[in-house]
């Protein structure tokens, strides 16, 4: 094994043959196929499952895994008087975009998306940088920077494509297209107002021709999913996750049209996308102020944490369902849903499923939004009583955030964060982390109009009963296996399973681990650092990989 | 003034906001410091990135650190707040966030957040919004621009993630029966600790309740100043052969501990071989968790504050 840092002149001189060789886009119609040897989309496919069916890797074979390459990406503005020039590859291209001023040049970052891989080259971001990086050999292509106006730097989920066309948000809320093959900027167009206190994380996802792009924001404003034309970047739809006008739907649930317009429910986590029935499903976020009830009153606060199925042709919701009715601890319902077939109680259903941050899991039907299964798997998950009519936790008012403080599981960080679950269609299991964490919630603004954004609290966190990989049957939500994670640590950036059974991830001990989908029992490990994102896999000139990020660089491994 | 602010001392209040939503930080006015112990997952996921760049004033929110305007003039800030309290502050609020009166909350409005030099502010001050019940309040051009710039000049106040400007009032949060307490002590905690030996004083090392109340339900600190953690570690090599230390690390793979010459010692570790008993005195702080009622606590720390 050795890390491959330099290249043979000879690969130097074919750059620009090798460039015309690699950077071939992807058909929207090629993002309706299951994961198998490319990933061109953020969770691989529509699915939302990171089930590869490759499996060259296995239970048998993984023992023979090991490192292909390493690369470390250099963020920030490598033109720029006073920067060295600190690419990978010196013939690489480097390209700048954006409307900022040039005074912000962000010089660190950490990988915590998807990186695509499309005809033999992976497309990896961080927030204001992207790049295109030789899927055999992790040598740069090219190196995009966006010169930013501000906004939370707090991660980039990746690209979407459409045909030779690539998709990023900024964290000053743009969209970029970029061209792969150059990475030579298309167009970008403003999706929100970072005045506002947007800011932009998710990778856009393609379905058909329309680019769906979510947002976050912290300060007491409406979260909101747009759709853009591929090709023109023209803005088709935009749907509100509140109501926003008098007859919204939604809009008895606030104690007022002002409250519902500054209630939150952002869209930062790129959802699945059922073509059968033309509905993307995704969840939107707390609702604001977050931690005080004051000025939107004690009813449920509609669409805030819930699951919704939105209309791809129209920008119309279809259905939803509420994870968190009337959300009192910043739990967010931003999670991937995972879309799949099969049967439940005794016959075969079209189901979606969500292991929510608040401790809780849910399967419902995909089609009607009805209810099937509520469970609650943070084991000591206390902040609800019981369940509401409709399937969703009851909130225990007495958990809320209190001048004496609260005892309150999970923390506001949650069971699960952003991290992507797996779902093995083999064993019918969710793959997720558990992480079974207490804070004290103090109440520190008792103003009756309630606090603003995530103000009016403090929380001390008090430590960790226990974390766990954890399976869960959808048919039940019961846990089917747990593996702990060592001191109470929290794997690292998500999970992919394969079709070899395996189930890959970081451990947050500093391993990348492949663990038996069966029963959690860890089969291989390589000690690279924490894992920040998800692990990803795809096959290149008849060899599996299995790639995956510490920080700023990015691991390949094969088969010896 | 306030909206001087240098590029590094915003920096320093992202770095706080962006941790305000999971980790513990200070609340205005007080306080709190409370050691966190171990190693937390979400600091990996939340990590603000690290910004380099020029050292120049920065003048917007830091709430979500936008790009620099033009420094409002003091002038007309001042003026304007004169002006606010005159015509405004009834609907509006002393503090800009909503009034008995009904007025909205001007520091999440849209509006007020997107003005750049009074352009979106002076028309509705004069009479834009009559139809949605704000009504003219008959100000000239030059005043409603100061009323503006007084606004823009308190949205520059706004914390990190949205949290209102201005001082909290410290709040007691000692509301517990002692009595109670002193009995929840005695049953539960009373077998490891006691009050007049390591207990002894323990309100005076942690004079913030919300700090001690913390620090009560953690235990000790996990990790130790020299990086081992608060933990003991018996390694079974052979048969009869225990090597046994202060532990350093321990994963899936593998486990290493500091002897008691100071050298640190790895052991591959392959599912139950070799034999790893860890001994951590905060493991039944950890597996109380779940089991107080918020009573409980307040009781307790109601207690302990009197072991000054």
């Amino acid at each position: 094994m050795k890390i491959k840092h330099t290249l043979p002149l000879i690969c130097t001189l074919l750059l620009s043959g090798s460039l015309f060789a690699q950077g071939g886009g992807v058909a929207p119609e090629e993002l309706l196929k299951p994961l198998g040897s490319s990933w061109p989309t953020y969770n691989g496919d529509y699915t939302g499952k990171r089930y590869s069916s490759l499996t060259a890797v296995n239970r048998q074979t993984v023992k023979n895994l090991g490192l292909a390459w390493s690369a470390q990406l250099a963020p920030g503005d490598e033109s720029s008087a006073g920067n060295r020039r600190r690419s990978a590859s010196s013939a690489s291209r480097f390209i700048v975009g954006g409307e900022g001023a040039g005074d912000m040049n962000i010089h660190s970052g950490s990988i915590k998306g998807s990186a695509l891989m499309v005809d033999g080259t992976l497309y990896v971001t961080m927030p204001d940088n992207a790049w295109a990086i030789d899927a055999r050999d992790g040598r740069t292509l090219w190196h995009y920077f966006w010169k930013t106006r501000g906004g939370t730097h707090i991660g980039n989920r990746g690209f979407g494509m459409w045909n030779g066309y690539l998709y990023m948000e900024t964290p000053d809320d743009y969209l970029v297209s970029l061209d792969a093959k150059t990475g030579k900027e298309r167009w970008h167009k403003m999706i929100a107002n970072v005045e506002e206190g947007y800011f932009s994380t998710p990778a856009p996802i393609v379905i058909g021709n329309h680019v769906l792009v979510g947002v976050g924001n912290d300060i007491d404003s409406p979260g909101f999913l747009q759709s853009y034309d591929a090709e023109t970047g023209e803005l088709q739809w935009k749907f509100y996750t509140v109501p926003m006008k008098k007859d919204d739907p939604g809009v008895d649930t606030w104690a007022s049209l002002d409250a519902a317009r500054h209630g939150g429910a952002q869209t930062w986590i790129t959802g699945a996308y059922d073509p059968e029935t033309h509905l993307y499903i995704f969840g939107t976020g707390n609702p604001t102020p977050a931690y005080t009830t004051g000025s939107r009153g004690d009813l449920d606060n509609l669409f805030t944490c819930s699951l919704i199925a939105v209309n791809v042709d129209t920008g119309k919701m279809a259905w939803y369902f509420q994870t968190s009715p009337h959300d009192m601890h910043d739990y967010d319902s931003a999670q991937t849903p995972v879309l799949f077939d099969g049967m439940f109680k005794g016959r075969m259903r079209k189901m979606v499923a969500t292991a929510a941050r608040n401790g809780y899991y849910f399967t419902l039907d995909r089609v009607t939004g009805e209810h099937l299964v509520t469970s609650k798997y943070g084991e000591t998950t206390n902040w609800a009583k019981g369940l509401t009519p409709a399937g969703g936790p009851r909130r225990d008012p007495a958990k809320d955030a209190t001048v004496a403080g609260s005892l309150v599981s999970p923390t506001s960080g949650g069971t699960v964060n952003w991290e992507p679950p797996a779902f093995s269609p083999r064993y019918g299991l969710l793959y997720t982390y558990e992480i079974d964490g207490f804070s004290m919630v103090y109440l520190t603004d008792p103003d009756p109009r309630g606090s603003m954004g995530l103000g009016g609290k403090q929380e001390i966190s008090v430590g960790t009963y226990a974390s766990y990989l954890t399976a869960i049957d959808y048919k039940t939500g019961q846990a089917r296996w747990r593996r702990p994670f060592i001191n109470g640590n929290m794997g690292g950036g998500g999970l992919l399973a394969t079709a070899g059974g395996l189930l890959f991830t970081g451990d947050g001990a500093g391993n990348l681990v492949g663990y038996d989908q069966a029963d959690g029992k860890p089969l291989w490990h390589t000690r690279i650092g924490g894992v920040t994102n998800a692990p990803q896999t795809y096959e290149l000139d008849g060899h599996q990989y299995v790639i995956c990020a510490t920080g700023n660089t990015l691991w390949s491994f094969i088969l010896h | 003034m306030h909206l001087t602010n240098t590029f590094a001392s915003r920096l320093r209040r992202a770095v706080r906001g962006v941790s305000s939503c999971h980790l513990p930080v200070a609340v205005s006015g007080t306080s709190v410091a409370v050691a966190l112990t171990g190693v937390f997952w979400w600091s990996q996921q939340v990590a603000p990135v690290a910004l380099a760049g020029q050292q120049r004033p920065r003048t917007t929110s830091s709430f979500n650190s936008g790009e620099a305007r033009p420094a409002e003039d003091p002038a007309a800030v001042a003026r304007g707040k004169t002006l606010y309290g005159v015509h405004c502050q009834a609907c509006h609020g002393t503090d800009l966030r909503g009034g008995d009166m009904g007025g909205p909350n001007l520091l999440r409005s849209q509006v007020a957040l997107t003005d750049q030099h009074g352009e979106k502010i002076i028309p509705i001050i004069q009479g834009a919004r009559q139809a949605q019940g704000m009504p003219n309040i008959g100000l000239n051009d030059e005043d409603a621009g100061a009323v503006a710039a007084y606004i823009r000049s308190v949205i520059g106040l706004i914390g990190s993630q949205g949290t209102p400007p201005g001082e909290l009032k410290p709040l007691d949060v000692v509301v517990g029966d002692p009595e109670r307490g002193r009995a929840y002590f005695a049953s539960h905690c009373a077998s490891c600790h006691s009050v007049s030996g390591d207990l002894k004083g323990f309100a005076s090392k942690y004079p913030e309740p919300r700090a001690m109340q913390a620090r009560w339900i953690l235990g000790a600190r996990s990790v130790n100043a020299d990086g081992t953690r608060n933990a003991t570690v018996d390694i079974t090599t052979g048969p009869g052969q225990v090597v046994s230390g202060t532990l350093v690390n321990v994963d899936d793979f593998l486990v290493t501990l500091r002897m008691s010459d100071g050298t640190e010692r790895s052991y591959s570790r392959d599912g139950a071989s070799p034999k790893v008993v860890v001994h951590d005195p905060l493991e039944k702080h950890r597996e109380m968790l779940p089991t107080y009622t918020d009573d409980d606590i307040h009781n307790v720390t109601a207690y302990l504050v009197t072991l000054k």
